[in-house]
C-alpha cells in the first residue's frame, strides 16, 4: 500500500471519540477537535477559522427548527397536550405499542413518496406523538415510573428517526439517491435513480420488521414495569 | 420573493428577541452569557454571509466556549396552571390541531408545488433550499393561525417559547457545529486516511469480508462524521468502487443503496448526528441526553447485520 496518505488527521477522530467518552460538552469537543485536526493536517489557524466560519454560515439552515417553537409554545399553553391525551384515552384500542407501530408504518410510507417533511421531532413528536403515547400508556397501566416515561419518549423520537431514515431513500428525488448517482457518474458509471431507490426497499422492509417487532413488545414491557413500580410502593 | 435570506431574517429576528429577553431575565444565573450566545446566533442569521469568513470562525469559537463552559442557562418562564390548561383544552378542542398541522402541510405544499407558483418569469419562491424556505413560511403561517385561534399576540408567543428555547439550549447549535467539523475533516483528508487503513488491513480477495468492511465502514465512519452523506463518497471511493464493483463485479446501484442505508444505521447510534439524536432528547426534556441513542441501538445493530446479509446476496446476484 502507498504511504502517501497522511494519517495524522485521524488523531482528530480520536479526540472526538475521547471527548464524548469523557462526557465533555459536545460543542466544545467538536470545535476543539476541528481545530486540532486542521492543525495536524497543516492548515494554518487563520485558514481554519475561515473554514469553520464558511461551513457554519452555509449550514445555518440546520438551526431553523427553532422557528417551530413559538407555535408549539402557544398551542401547549392552550392545552394541546391535555387535549391530545383526552382524545387518546377515548380510543380504547390505542396502546402505546400499536400507536408507535402505526406511526412507524405511516412515516416510512410518507417518506417513500417524498413527504418526509410531514413528520419530525419538533413538528410531530413533541406536540403530538409523545403525549399520545404517554396518555395511551398511562390510561392502561397507570402512572409510569419516571425512567419508563423517559424511555417511552425516547422511543417516540427513535421511531420517528427509523421511519424517516428507512423510507426516504426509496424516494427517487431524495438527495441521498441523487448523491449516489452523481458519485458513480463522476467515476464513469451511469446509474438510474429508480434502480438505486428500488434497492432501498429490502432494507426498508427489514427496518419495519425489526423495529416493529420491538414496538410490539412495548406494551408487555410497560405493563411489567408499571406493575413492578406499583408493587414497590406498597409497604 | 420568498427566499432563504428572508427566512434567515425571520429566524434572526426571533433569536435576537430571545437574546434580548434572556438579557432582561434576572432569574437566569448567567444571563449575560446566555444573551451573548443567542445574540451571536442571531447575528449569524442576520448578517452571517456578509461578514468575513474569519470573523464568523471567531463567532463559532465564541459560541462553543460559551456553551462549553456552562454559559447557556435557562431563565424562568411562568408555566400555565393545570386548571387553566384543562379549561383551554376543553374550550379549543380539536381546533388546536389545525395550527400544528399547518407546519407539515404547508412545508410539503411548498416543496411539491412551490417551484411552479409564479407569473411569467417571476417566481414566488426562491429556488435555493425550498424545503427550508417552506418550513420557515409554514412556521410563520402556523404561528399566525395559533395566535388568531387563541387570541395571543405573536410577541407574547415568542416570550412563551423562551422556555422551550432554553430547554434545548446549546444543543440547537450542535448540528451546525458538527457540519463545520465535517468540512474540516474533509479538508484535512480524514476520509482518505480511513480508507487507506481499511484497505491495508483486510484480505481484499474475500468478497464477504470486503462487503462486511464496506457496510461496517459506512456505519462506523457515519458515526464519526455524524452524517452518512459525508461517509458515502469516502467509503465508496476507498472500498466500494475499487474492491467491490471493479474487483468483484458487484452491482453498483444495489451496493450504493444498501451501503448508504448501512450508514444510516450508524446515524442512529452516534451523538455526532445531534439533530436526530441529541436535539430531540432536549426537545422532549429527557434527563439523559443519550436516551434516544440508547433506545435506537438494538434496532440499528440488528438492521446493520441484516444489511450485510442483504448486500452479500443482492450485489453479487449477477456474478457467477
Amino acid at each position: 500500500m502507498s504511504a502517501t496518505v497522511n494519517l495524522l488527521p485521524l488523531a482528530g477522530v480520536g479526540l472526538v471519540v475521547l471527548g464524548f467518552a469523557l462526557r465533555l460538552n459536545p460543542a466544545l469537543v467538536v470545535v476543539g477537535a476541528g481545530f486540532a485536526t486542521a492543525l495536524l493536517a497543516g492548515i494554518a489557524p487563520v485558514a481554519t477559522l475561515e473554514l469553520l466560519g464558511t461551513a457554519f454560515v452555509k449550514n445555518r439552515f440546520l438551526a431553523l427548527l427553532l422557528l417551530t417553537l413559538p407555535v408549539i409554545a402557544v398551542l401547549e399553553r392552550h392545552g394541546l397536550k391535555q387535549h391530545v391525551q383526552t382524545v387518546i384515552v377515548r380510543l380504547r384500542a390505542a396502546t402505546a405499542g400499536r400507536l408507535l407501530l402505526f406511526y412507524l408504518a405511516l412515516r416510512q410510507i410518507l417518506s417513500m413518496i417524498g413527504l418526509h417533511s410531514l413528520g419530525g421531532h419538533p413538528q410531530t413528536v413533541r406536540p403530538l406523538l409523545a403525549p399520545m403515547a404517554e396518555a395511551a400508556a398511562e390510561s392502561r397501566h397507570g402512572l409510569l415510573p419516571a425512567a419508563e416515561r423517559e424511555r417511552l419518549r425516547a422511543l417516540c423520537a427513535g421511531t420517528d428517526n427509523v421511519g424517516m431514515f428507512f423510507g426516504e431513500d426509496v424516494f427517487i428525488a431524495f438527495g441521498a439517491v441523487l448523491l449516489m448517482q452523481s458519485f458513480f457518474a463522476d467515476n464513469g458509471i451511469e446509474l438510474q435513480p429508480i434502480d438505486i431507490a428500488l434497492w432501498g426497499i429490502p432494507t426498508a422492509l427489514c427496518a419495519f420488521a425489526i423495529h416493529g417487532a420491538r414496538l410490539m413488545r412495548l406494551d408487555a414491557r410497560l405493563a411489567r414495569e408499571a406493575a413492578r413500580a406499583a408493587a414497590g410502593t406498597q409497604p | 420573493m420568498i427566499s432563504l435570506p428572508l427566512i434567515y431574517l425571520l429566524a434572526g429576528l426571533f433569536v435576537a428577541r430571545i437574546a434580548w429577553l434572556s438579557a432582561l431575565d434576572a432569574s437566569n444565573p448567567r444571563r449575560a452569557m446566555t444573551a451573548a450566545f443567542w445574540g451571536l446566533l442571531a447575528l449569524s442569521f442576520l448578517i452571517g454571509d456578509r461578514l468575513p469568513a474569519v470573523w464568523m470562525g471567531g463567532v463559532v469559537v465564541a459560541l462553543a466556549l460559551l456553551a462549553g463552559f456552562g454559559g447557556v442557562r435557562a431563565g424562568r418562564v411562568e408555566p400555565a396552571s393545570a386548571d387553566r390548561l384543562a379549561a383551554a383544552a376543553a374550550r379549543f378542542g380539536h381546533r388546536l390541531f389545525a395550527p400544528a398541522l399547518v407546519i407539515p402541510l404547508v412545508t410539503v405544499a411548498v416543496v411539491l408545488f412551490g417551484a411552479d407558483i409564479g407569473w411569467g418569469e417571476w417566481r414566488l419562491f426562491g429556488s435555493e433550499m425550498l424545503t427550508q424556505v417552506g418550513l420557515g413560511l409554514a412556521c410563520l403561517l402556523a404561528l399566525l393561525a395559533a395566535c388568531a385561534l387563541t387570541r395571543t399576540s405573536p410577541l407574547r408567543a415568542v416570550e412563551h417559547s423562551r422556555g422551550l428555547v432554553d430547554a434545548i439550549g446549546w444543543a440547537a447549535l450542535l448540528p451546525l457545529l458538527l457540519a463545520t467539523l465535517g468540512s474540516v475533516f474533509a479538508a484535512a483528508g480524514v476520509g482518505e486516511a480511513v480508507a487507506e487503513l481499511v484497505r491495508a488491513w483486510i484480505p481484499v480477495d474475500n468478497r464477504f469480508v470486503v462487503v462486511l468492511a464496506y457496510a461496517l465502514g459506512m456505519a462506523g465512519f457515519t458515526m464519526v462524521m455524524g452524517n452518512a452523506f459525508a461517509a458515502f463518497p469516502v467509503m465508496t471511493a476507498g472500498i466500494g468502487l475499487p474492491l467491490l464493483v471493479q474487483m468483484h463485479g458487484a452491482d453498483a446501484a444495489s451496493l450504493a443503496a444498501i451501503g448508504m442505508l448501512s450508514g444510516y444505521c450508524g446515524t442512529l447510534m452516534t451523538p455526532m448526528a445531534a439533530n436526530f439524536n441529541l436535539v430531540p432528547a432536549a426537545l422532549l426534556e429527557l434527563r439523559d441526553p443519550y436516551a434516544v441513542i440508547r433506545v435506537q441501538i438494538p434496532t440499528a445493530l440488528l438492521l446493520l447485520a441484516a444489511n450485510v446479509v442483504l448486500m452479500y446476496f443482492i450485489v453479487f446476484r449477477n456474478v457467477a
